[in-house]
């Protein structure tokens, strides 16, 4: 596999979705080359960033509008 | 009559929030994410019922992540508030017809989702198509690569790094953003994704590629050793 071969991959790779033997193909490449270890791990790290990140608290007014519009909903229904 | 007697006046108004508050006050902690998960099939069923509070519940456990999910699809405050206010109400109008065969924060994602995407197509009516194919794969080879040194996401303040993930998100072409953004954000499968999408496995894995690529790229300029910002 060449650099172009693993870029391809990354994605799956990282997923843990690749076939047992195209994975033990991308990592012996890896192990000769640094730049795709390091766009592997970085674009690893990217997901694990985005994926850890918290949403921040909605805001006072967004939240008080939602909610009134939802108790418009829920009496509407219960009458 | 006796058990009547003997429940709390709160407890025969709301019995099932009034249980997941009890246990809550019990354990100062909080639940681990597959607790806090277990429940949610209670509250639906109460809500399912007609229980309000049981529905009120799930919009105070989802509304922040699913605002987040709105403002990251259509990167505007109004249409992200109206698209979650919809989800909101659809969901509740629909519930009955939630089979409950995925998690109900999963169908939320994708009624949510849907509200975004409509209105992101009537603000880019000519920008944004799930429908395109993706371009070649010659320009995703990464160039003028560094090493990032050691925990980037310690080297930020928490709103620092918000701020940071904000602008590169916001800045992804928004197909490969709106894939982003269900996949690895929300955590939804790649099954999931194409069927809230309406596009083939295929088109999300190649979209998420290009995605995360792109996105490790422009993260690149602040995170690379030595990086000023």
């Amino acid at each position: 596999m060449n650099c172009k071969g693993v870029i391809r991959e990354i994605s799956d790779y990282i997923d843990g979705e690749l076939e047992p033997p195209m994975k033990q193909e991308l990592e012996r490449h890896l192990q000769d080359c640094e730049d795709c270890k390091m766009v592997v791990d970085q674009t690893r790290l990217t997901v694990e960033i985005f994926c850890d990140s918290k949403p921040v608290e909605l805001p006072t007014d967004v939240k008080a509008r939602l909610h009134d519009a939802l108790h418009r909903k829920l009496h509407e229904r219960g009458n | 009559m006796l058990c009547a007697t003997l429940i709390q006046p709160e407890m025969r108004m709301q019995p099932l929030i009034w249980l997941l508050k009890t246990l809550s006050a019990s354990n100062p902690h909080r639940l681990p994410s597959t607790v806090a998960r277990d429940d949610e099939h209670l509250l639906v069923a109460a809500a399912k019922r007609g229980d309000t509070h049981a529905f009120e519940e799930l919009v105070s456990r989802y509304e922040a992540k699913i605002f987040r999910l709105t403002m990251n699809i259509t990167r505007n405050r109004e249409d992200a508030e109206d698209a979650m206010q919809d989800a909101f109400l659809k969901s509740y109008a629909h519930l009955k017809n939630f089979q409950g065969d995925s998690r109900f924060y999963t169908w939320l994602v994708r009624i949510a989702a849907n509200e975004a995407l409509m209105r992101l197509r009537k603000r880019r009516p000519n920008q944004f198509s799930l429908d395109e194919p993706v371009e070649g794969e010659e320009d995703l080879m990464p160039r003028e690569l560094k090493d990032w040194g050691p925990s980037p996401e310690q080297r930020f303040a928490q709103t620092e790094m918000h701020e940071i993930l904000s602008e590169v998100i916001d800045n992804l072409e928004p197909d490969f953003r709106v894939v982003f953004v269900l996949r690895d954000v929300e955590e939804l499968s790649t099954e999931e994704t194409a069927k809230a999408l309406g596009i083939s496995i295929p088109a999300v894995k190649s979209r998420l590629l290009r995605a995360r690529l792109k996105l490790r790229q422009r993260l690149d300029r602040y995170f690379r050793r030595g990086a000023t910002n």
